[in-house]
């Protein structure tokens, strides 16, 4: 039997090695030489050469795109992650009923997320809010006039966000599990006590789920801040880099300019900024978050 | 367990009228992108009607050759060869992995698996040029290694940790009684769990799938010559390759590039909701 736990022992390290070898170098090799190369002048075809904060120093004090492209990121990411999320919960909420017909339509809201962040579907929105495209041309059976959607500086971003909006469905879907699993003498007791909807909604639905929405809303905000496909195909940054998100700009240091070096900088502040929104909300989430079993995450 | 809803009384029209309408503006532009497919680029401007004045197949015809050499059958060939090989890589790996972390007690599993959890958090654009470098010195740019490598060692902690809670909810007397009756370690796993295991797999399978068939930035930057490029690329080339942007050509193209992953989800949509709803896999 002990000789047997043995075997076993050095079997369990053998099954992980692959994720081993690749942790180490796929992930921690990267992320340590990102760092690294961030501090050097670098552009693939010869060694990097160190220059130290230079790159950091240029990005935070001379580089005005860069606060321009933080400044979309961050407006991008506070209007996507909680506008999202919010559709997706009172989606989920107006059909966490006893509907007929619930897996057809939970089907045809999930569809759209299908495809999200994939080039056919970036396409179609670029289509569609082009200056004589559909959407114009249906406000104006309204008799209201065309906007440029993605012409103005104005208006590019808050069409990019609402493409999001649109593929709320995989939140959607998590939350509707969520709320069948609430517990309905927690709502029977709120009852009988006489709480109104909105009491309900805030002492017990929300506690009950806040652990989905804690989770959905960190996983979304790393995507949202990292996000590049969808401006990149949709107004390629502009106009005026109205839409110009860090990703991007991460994207066209590296592969336009091969200023690797400096690119690198860019994605360790996209991943500083990463870390401390994480951090600050997994310490937000131990006073708000709810857990049946105490909590371990 | 089962919670009843008759409390909250029967379901109101307007619910219904509710749910009805958000449906509809939510399948709108797809609807309207299927028929925009047979439009000439002129109907798909500065008109609402939905339905085309004439069915015509002729964007179809003419966006599927791109040029003498090369038609969108190269594309989809590239890409399903691609996404296939990666997804199946994945899942058989992740789940070897997930196999070693549930079943098996060894020394620092406590930090490996800190460390996995910890690497569902890192954000892929940090390692971004390091990688490309990377795999550029190994003089992998250029082909579909860098996904094959990635897949075969187990980059995606997330399908990792979801087999693994899996796996640890299967009654471990099934593995016991099968040492006792002389199976091996591989063995239990590939006769024993792997079948158990065939819904988990299922829905990681799916999403990884749908996420490597989706995927832009990862293609954009390892692949350069047109013969090797994915639907992503290829479309991504279609709105470049005219002074003017033959819409309907371009929408035809979309539109069929998005069918595989809608056939795909009618019919397995039981494992992509699970999937979400169980594990918290994003779409």
């Amino acid at each position: 039997m002990k000789r047997k736990l043995k075997r076993k022992q050095y079997m369990g390290l053998l099954f992980i090695m692959p994720w081993v070898i690749g942790f180490l170098v796929l992930q921690l090799y990267p992320l340590v030489s990102s760092f690294y190369f961030s501090l050097t002048e670098y552009n693939i075809m010869s060694k990097p050469e160190f220059i130290g904060l230079q790159n950091y120093k240029k990005l935070l004090t001379a580089d005005n795109d860069f606060w321009n492209s933080l400044r979309v990121t961050v407006i991008y990411t506070v209007f996507t992650v909680p506008g999202k999320l919010i559709v997706a919960l009172m989606v989920a909420m107006v059909m966490n009923k006893n509907m007929k017909g619930i897996n057809a339509i939970r089907t045809i809201y999930y569809l759209p997320s299908l495809f999200g962040g994939s080039i056919a579907v970036s396409i179609l929105w670029k289509l569609m809010f082009q200056d004589q495209g559909i959407v114009n041309s249906i406000l104006n059976v309204f008799h209201i006039p065309s906007v440029q959607w993605l012409g103005s500086t104005k208006m590019a971003l808050p069409t990019i966000i609402l493409l999001n909006f649109w593929q709320f469905g995989s939140a959607f879907v998590m939350f509707l599990a969520a709320l069948k699993n609430v517990p309905a003498d927690l709502y029977e007791a709120a009852d009988i006590d006489g709480a109104g909807g909105m009491t309900k909604f805030f002492r017990i639905t929300l506690p009950q789920i806040s652990s989905i929405i804690f989770f959905n809303v960190i996983m979304q905000t790393i995507t949202a801040l990292q996000s590049f496909a969808g401006p990149m195909v949709i107004t390629g940054g502009g106009p005026l880099k109205s839409t110009y998100v860090l990703g991007l700009k991460l994207y066209t240091e590296a592969f336009s300019y091969y200023k690797m070096g400096y690119a690198c900088a860019v994605s360790w502040i996209i991943f500083i900024m990463i870390t401390i929104v994480t951090l600050v909300l997994f310490r937000f989430s131990s006073m708000v978050v709810y857990y049946e079993d105490g909590g371990d995450f | 367990m089962r919670k009843k809803h008759l409390r909250r009384g029967r379901v109101s029209v307007w619910t219904y009228i509710l749910v009805m309408v958000i449906g509809i503006i939510m399948m709108y532009p797809i609807i309207w992108m299927f028929f925009a497919t047979f439009k000439t680029n002129a109907e798909i401007f500065g008109s609402i009607r939905l339905l085309p004045e004439h069915f015509s197949l002729q964007s179809y015809i003419d966006g599927w050759k791109v040029n003498g050499r090369i038609t969108y059958a190269t594309f989809f060939l590239n890409s399903f060869t691609l996404t296939i090989i990666t997804t199946l890589l994945t899942v058989f790996v992740c789940a070897i992995v997930a196999y070693g972390f549930a079943r098996f007690k060894f020394p620092c599993k406590k930090i490996l698996f800190a460390i996995l959890i910890t690497t569902m958090m890192l954000p892929d654009s940090v390692m971004l040029i390091p990688k490309y470098s990377l795999f550029n010195s190994m003089n992998l740019l250029d082909s579909y290694a860098p996904f094959y490598l990635q897949a075969g060692l187990a980059c995606y902690p997330f399908f990792i940790f979801m087999l693994i809670q899996f796996i640890r909810g299967l009654p471990r007397e099934l593995d016991e009684s099968a040492y006792i009756d002389g199976c091996s370690e591989m063995g239990v796993f590939l006769r024993i769990l792997m079948p158990l295991m065939k819904p988990a797999l299922f829905s990681a399978g799916l999403f990884q799938f749908m996420w490597t068939y989706n995927d832009y930035t990862n293609v954009l930057i390892y692949i350069n010559s047109v013969k090797k490029y994915t639907l992503s690329l290829a479309l991504r080339l279609s709105l470049d390759a005219e002074s003017v942007i033959q819409w309907n050509k371009v929408m035809a193209m979309s539109f069929l590039s998005m069918l595989p992953l809608i056939i795909l989800f009618f019919a397995a949509q039981k494992y992509f909701v699970e999937g979400i709803a169980t594990s918290g896999l994003k779409g």
